[in-house]
């Protein structure tokens, strides 16, 4: 373990800076906080929490797969891609972490989505203890560890201090090259602070949550359960939730006739849209129930079903704080999962 | 040095009855306006949905300009005075995202008004030139 | 703090609900915590008395939801409104979007509600409880003791520019209706409207970059009603389920003010459900603004069957090239 000040922090991202593009939260002009590429001046921000969360860095909103330009009868495929530049991401909290698993599940199996797998390999991740959970926050359900330990490497930063520690290959060769700003340390502190985490995690509003109900093989017993028109009654059938969610991952691939050749592109989809995944035939789900029902069986059932039960929500909270009607994955959990939540 | 001379294009949209006829007067008269005004007929100056502005904005265009028979003259009795509200509403809100306000004009041209149909293009067509190339309402996947 | 309370509501609503003068009521749903409320469809007296909330952070406007709602109902459906919700509800009829005999509208009083970020931003994350009283109080994990505010300090902006306390439509109205209000809401307009062309430019960028096109304003938007918006078909050509760049984000944002321009009742919906704190509001505001100076005041809603204001004419209406000058000889 070795450590830094607080203060020598600006010195430690100019560093990395150097080598590779480092982005992490900066609080914005509105007072939130977002992920934002580093450059001297820019703070650290102390939120833990961002709108959007850092799956932009593997899996952007939008992004140009490829590009046609066509002259009399010869159309000439252009290749555009550019996601082959080093970049860190700092200060991530562990759920947002532990979603880039949930990520890696679906791009990384075969067929390999070469735009993620890219950008994954050419990504290191630091990620920060999470010393103010907020009351939204449940990560614990999931059993995921917030006090540290996960991504390349893991950071806990103290009143004036900045504790490192490397997790992986990737992260070793980071902090070697940090290593002129950081010095050896004990792991006192850091044993504390994980202590103080633990503590407070007890006290969350949501900490007794359970996701016990759902599973793999849960589907025969959910799907037609009559809660979901209740639960889904409201739904404005916006995108809100998918588009903070750390662990969603479908798109649309488009074309775009730019007047001179078309681009080929693939943006976020959310299953709250009517559009989501229109066929021939029209729509497989016709109604805001049916797509409402989707997004919280695929997190709590189908997910699991095909990935040895490992849900695909990460108690970020996001769509917690962000629903325009507060309808979220928590309602849904304690609603079908009955009393044992209560 | 040589600096390439800078055109603005400019799309100018003219309704069927007056001022499609009276871009046709100017021609017919040998009047000189820019070549680079690109005319698309519409039956009614009112038939101008603000996107098809914002999209001639985003396909290249410098500058777009809305063409309707003079108050009172509309082929359909009242279509050019809803353009007069709609574009006074839009120009002022584009301009409030801080778009240039030359970009965009409304003018009531008749059928006998070639002279002023070219006058127009001319005059328009010198304002969109001093500004330069549309940025702030441009979509770069078009000008790849 | 809310001058009628949570008991007079469910005790209105479980009345009618019993006298069969409604078969459902939409009314606001008690969450995990005391801030996170849903709007819900309470179809039992027994749910009602358990679940119904009434507190400061009742912020949703009910009328659109009678779209969907109200023809799928056997008998009438109770719908509680605030006052600004009334102007919501009045162009939604003047626009034939729902069946006026199958609601029954409760006119409430509001004291305006509150913005759950502001009350973070003074007490922090980690909120526990929130207690309505003289002053709001709020327990967080990290406090030992309740933190204190004063309703004032917390207000959304559009209560602090609350336009009109007054109801436009009811059946029924349940203690004192208010007056319109001469309130500040074009300052900020005005604010903006007199920076220089390129400071309202990177204004604008600035904000509207941040839009993730989650389409939540429009969803929660009672003026934004059609079937099927032009920004969802695939047909239309300018269909687009992402941002792509900044020139989608303006197209967005200009055409869905424009689509509401004259209809836009400023409830301020757009504003409180972005994700990404843009002020959508603004934008609405400045077409208001706009259209009242050109074309003499209008208040879209505040009667039912009025003319809105862009698809109305008078022939001696304001040039567009005249709109730049008036405002030039003004400032």
């Amino acid at each position: 373990m070795r450590k830094c000040s607080l203060s020598a922090m600006n010195s430690v991202f100019a560093e990395i800076a150097k080598e590779a593009a480092l982005y992490l939260p900066v609080d914005g002009k509105d007072g939130r906080a977002a992920y934002t590429k580093w450059e001297e001046g820019k703070e650290w921000s102390s939120a833990l929490n961002t709108v959007k969360s850092p799956k932009d860095f593997f899996f952007p909103q939008t992004e140009d797969l490829m590009e046609f330009k066509t002259s009399g009868k010869n159309i000439e495929i252009v290749d555009v891609r550019g996601e082959s530049e080093d970049f860190v991401v700092f200060g991530v909290r562990a759920c947002d972490v532990k979603a880039f698993e949930v990520l890696d599940r679906v791009f990384l199996s075969a067929p390999v989505d070469s735009y993620y797998a890219s950008r994954r390999e050419h990504g290191v991740i630091v990620s920060v203890a999470c010393t103010r959970p907020s009351e939204t926050c449940f990560c614990q359900t999931f059993g995921i560890d917030p006090t540290g330990g996960a991504g390349d490497i893991s950071v806990w930063k103290t009143e004036n201090e900045v504790f490192w520690q490397s997790n992986t290959e990737k992260g070793e060769a980071l902090m070697q090259k940090l290593a002129s700003l950081t010095e050896e340390c004990g792991a006192e502190a850091v044993e504390e602070q994980k202590a103080q985490i633990s503590a407070i995690m007890k006290k969350l509003p949501l900490a007794s949550l359970k996701a016990d109900a759902f599973g793999g093989g849960k589907t025969a017993e959910l799907f037609n359960a009559p809660e979901w028109d209740e639960l889904s009654a409201t739904c404005l059938g916006c995108g809100t939730c998918t588009f903070v969610c750390p662990t969603c991952q479908c798109y649309d691939i488009k074309d775009f006739d730019t007047g001179n050749g078309v681009i080929r592109y693939r943006c976020w989809d959310s299953c709250m849209y009517s559009e989501f995944t229109k066929m021939a035939h029209g729509n497989n789900r016709l109604t805001q129930k049916e797509r409402f029902r989707q997004r919280f069986m695929h997190k709590l059932v189908y997910y699991p079903e095909n990935n040895e039960g490992l849900f695909s929500c990460v108690g970020c909270g996001r769509c917690i704080s962000r629903c325009p009607i507060s309808m979220n994955i928590v309602k849904v959990m304690k609603k079908l999962g009955g009393n044992t939540n209560e | 040095m040589q600096v390439k001379e800078y055109k603005p294009l400019i799309v100018a949209f003219c309704c069927n009855w007056c001022s499609y006829a009276g871009a046709d007067l100017a021609g017919n008269n040998r009047l000189n306006y820019p070549a680079d005004v690109k005319i698309i007929r519409v039956p009614c100056s009112c038939r101008v949905n603000p996107m098809f502005i914002l999209r001639a904005f985003q396909r290249g265009a410098d500058g777009v300009i809305i063409c309707g028979c003079h108050p009172g003259d509309c082929h359909y009795t009242s279509g050019n005075y809803y353009t007069r509200r709609r574009m006074a509403a839009l120009f002022s809100m584009l301009d409030y995202l801080g778009i240039e306000r030359e970009r965009t004009r409304v003018e009531w041209v008749s059928a006998a008004e070639g002279a002023k149909f070219a006058a127009t293009m001319n005059d328009f067509a010198e304002k969109v030139a001093a500004l330069g190339e549309n940025k702030r309402l441009e979509d770069l996947r078009c000008k790849r | 703090m809310q001058k009628i309370t949570r008991d007079q509501l469910v005790e209105k609503a479980v009345s009618l609900l019993e006298a069969g003068t409604v078969s459902a009521v939409l009314g606001w749903k008690k969450g995990e915590f005391d801030y996170d409320i849903t709007p819900a469809l309470f179809k039992s007296a027994e749910e009602i008395k358990e679940l119904f909330v009434w507190n400061d952070f009742c912020g949703a406007n009910f009328s659109k939801y009678l779209v969907a709602k109200a023809p799928k109902q056997e008998g009438k459906l109770l719908v509680f409104l605030k006052p600004c919700d009334t102007y919501s509800f009045n162009q939604l009829l003047t626009e034939h979007r729902f069946d006026r005999e199958k609601v029954y509208a409760v006119g409430i009083g509001c004291e305006g509600m509150a913005d759950i970020d502001k009350v973070k931003a003074i007490c922090g994350d980690g909120i526990v409880s929130i207690n309505c009283g003289e002053k709001m109080a709020v327990g967080t994990i990290y406090n030992d003791a309740e933190t204190l505010i004063d309703y004032a300090d917390v207000l959304a902006e559009r209560c602090v520019n609350c336009k009109s306390k007054k109801h436009v439509a009811y059946d029924e109205l349940m203690g004192d209706d208010g007056e319109v209000i001469d309130s500040d809401r074009f300052d900020e307009v005005a604010r903006i409207e007199a920076m220089t062309p390129d400071e309202r430019f990177e204004f604008w960028q600035d904000q509207l970059s941040r839009c993730i096109r989650c389409n939540a304003c429009r969803d929660a938007c009672p003026a934004c009603t059609c079937e099927k918006c032009v920004f969802d078909n695939p047909k239309s050509g300018v269909e687009n389920k992402a941002p792509a760049n900044s020139f989608e984000e303006k197209m967005f944002h200009i055409i869905r003010a424009f689509h509401v321009a004259g209809r836009c009742t400023d409830c301020g919906e757009c504003s409180r459900v972005c994700p990404q704190n843009i002020p959508l509001h603004l934008l609405n505001r400045k077409f208001i603004k706009d259209i009242n100076e050109f074309y003499g005041d209008y208040q879209a809603g505040a009667e039912v069957g009025s003319r809105a204001p862009l698809v109305n004419y008078t022939t001696e209406d304001l040039e567009p090239s005249e709109v730049f000058d008036r405002r030039d000889t003004n400032a």
